[in-house]
């Protein structure tokens, strides 16, 4: 379209004090000379109708994508480089390189089956308990690539805790679900015991529910409490880092809000990392976010950035539904 | 795949273009009616501002509904919250037009005489920003909000050469006070109204960049 506005050198040369009075014009309304001022709405046709909406195709967009990744400059909790995964012949995870850093909440988005979840799970090698899963390059965590032989699982899974989309509880006391790892790591001390489970359900906002019935089955509590015990169960062990497998998907709103809640305040002591299918809730919660599609990391950045300005094309149409 | 998002800021955006018309027209008839001394065309401008400031509430409150329902993010944020300000700024233009109008009145009832300077000139180069500025909303050229942008200068520029020609005016003869008051009241109308395209202009390069460039450019 020509441009509006004029350059100064392409205005009109003035008319020395142009006529203004009765000779001016006949009170009818002359049309502008660059075109009707009235563009428009009323008439499809006219200059100014709104061009229509794009809907990309990602399979187009995906074409020579180079990803953006931010480089983060705060201390690494896990380092991951160059991660590829197999399922038997599917390559679920595609040269995945990023850094999660200490105490921040790290949110993976992405559409189903873009690899989140199977990124989320190899932090922790929860992936190992899947058959043929093959797995190349490292996630290092104090420098040490968790997929080294000498790494005791047990010991890892300790350090990098993990709650999942459904929750978990053990058909046995709130007490004893919380105090489990604790009982599993040898620690039988029941002044111990019961300091820390106090302390970790203080944590997650359900010792004042629970305080009187602690030794009443945990499948009495609602979803979302049972959710929060996981959530207490998971930090007592004291890991650095907290992996959620969208920790919310099964719960109501109010539920949903509490987590959230709690998972600000866990950040403070742990890092959390969270693959969440609601993108509100992730620009909510996160401080970093990794938009994943097709089992590569399409773009990295501060959540801010992600929801205001991503930088990359297929990013921002995943995150405005423009995907078809 | 047309969401339901999409559809209400399609519907947003053909609503937003309507108010700039509506402005648009306004002031139009605001700059003929000082022209052609027509206190009618005056009294059209000015009826018609209800219409204009009913549409902004419409709008403002359409934008609010779609942050509401739909939780808009990226590109579609941006566009919203630029909506909620040029709205703004539209509707201003709008009540601008009608102070130019009221002037225009005024002036017809004084004896004809000859502007001071170029105020069509003037006029003409203000419109074109409002309409430059709304070309641009239209096409998310940020290049064009840009040109609008750097246009605010030579309003400015013509705005104070105003002042001074009239300021030497009523140096000259004071009794042209009651003639040349107003046409200065005008000229700032105008330059005003220049600063509200400018404003619209920057909420466009911020819908289409994502970097708030107020106060920078």
């Amino acid at each position: 379209m020509e441009s509006g506005v004029q350059s100064p050198e392409k205005v009109k040369p003035k008319t020395l004090l142009p006529k203004f009075g009765p000779g001016a014009g006949a009170g009818e309304i002359p049309k502008k000379p660059e075109g009707p001022i009235e563009p428009s709405m009323s008439d499809p046709s006219g200059e100014r109708a709104a061009p229509p909406r794009r809907v990309s195709n990602p399979s187009e967009l995906a074409k020579g994508l180079v990803p953006s990744i931010i480089d983060i400059d705060e201390p690494a909790a896990l380092d991951v480089q160059g991660l590829d995964l197999w399922y038997g012949t599917m390559q679920a995870l595609h040269q995945i390189t990023l850094v999660i850093p200490e105490h921040r909440v790290t949110a993976f988005i992405g559409p189903s089956g873009c690899g989140k979840s199977t990124l989320l799970r190899s932090f922790n090698r929860m992936n190992d308990l899947v058959d043929n899963v093959r797995i190349t390059g490292s996630v290092l965590l104090d420098g040490k690539n968790v997929f080294d032989p000498d790494i005791d699982v047990n010991m890892l899974r300790r350090r990098i805790g993990m709650v999942f989309q459904k929750s978990n509880p053990f058909p046995k006391s709130i007490f004893e679900n919380v105090a489990y790892g604790l009982q599993v790591e040898g620690r039988t001390r029941k002044s111990e015991l019961h300091d820390i489970v106090v302390r970790s359900l203080q944590r997650v906002g359900l010792w004042d529910e629970v305080k009187d019935r602690l030794d009443r089955s945990a499948l009495d509590l609602s979803g979302g409490q049972q959710q929060r015990l996981c959530i207490a169960r998971a930090i007592a062990v004291e890991p650095e880092i907290v992996l959620m497998d969208e920790p919310c998907s099964a719960l109501d709103p109010i539920a949903t809000s509490k987590v959230e809640e709690l998972i600000e305040e866990l950040k403070h002591d742990f890092t959390i990392v969270i693959v969440t299918h609601n993108m509100q809730q992730a620009a909510r919660v996160s401080d970093y976010t990794a938009f994943l599609w097709l089992g590569r990391v399409v773009e990295y950045d501060q959540t801010q950035t992600i929801f205001t300005n991503p930088s990359q094309q297929l990013t921002e149409d995943y995150i405005t539904g423009r995907f078809g | 795949m047309e969401t339901h998002l999409h559809r209400e800021v399609s519907q947003l955006k053909g609503r937003i273009l309507e108010l700039g018309a509506m402005v648009e027209n306004s002031l139009r008839k605001a700059v003929l009616s000082v022209t052609q001394r027509n206190p009618e065309l005056a009294k059209e401008v000015i009826d018609g501002d209800g219409d204009i400031d009913a549409m902004e509430v419409d709008i403002e409150e359409d934008c609010l509904q779609i942050l509401a329902l739909y939780q808009p993010v990226a590109s579609d944020l941006r566009f919203i919250v630029a909506v909620l300000k040029l709205n703004n700024d539209l509707e201003r233009i709008g009540d601008l037009a009608v102070n130019i109008a009221q002037r225009a009145e005024a002036l017809a009832a004084e004896v004809p005489r000859e502007m001071p300077y170029d105020f069509q000139g003037m006029a003409d180069k203000v419109q074109q920003m409002v309409k430059g500025s709304l070309d641009a909303l239209v096409n998310l050229d940020a290049d064009l909000a840009r040109k609008v942008h750097r246009s605010d200068a030579e309003i400015d520029a013509l705005h104070r050469d105003v002042y001074r020609r009239v300021y030497e005016g009523i140096d000259h003869n004071p009794r042209d006070a009651r003639f040349l008051i107003p046409v200065l009241t005008i000229a700032r109308h105008l330059e005003r109204i220049a600063d509200h395209a400018t404003n619209i202009a920057e909420d466009v390069i911020y819908t289409v960049e994502g970097k708030i460039r107020r106060h920078q450019l």
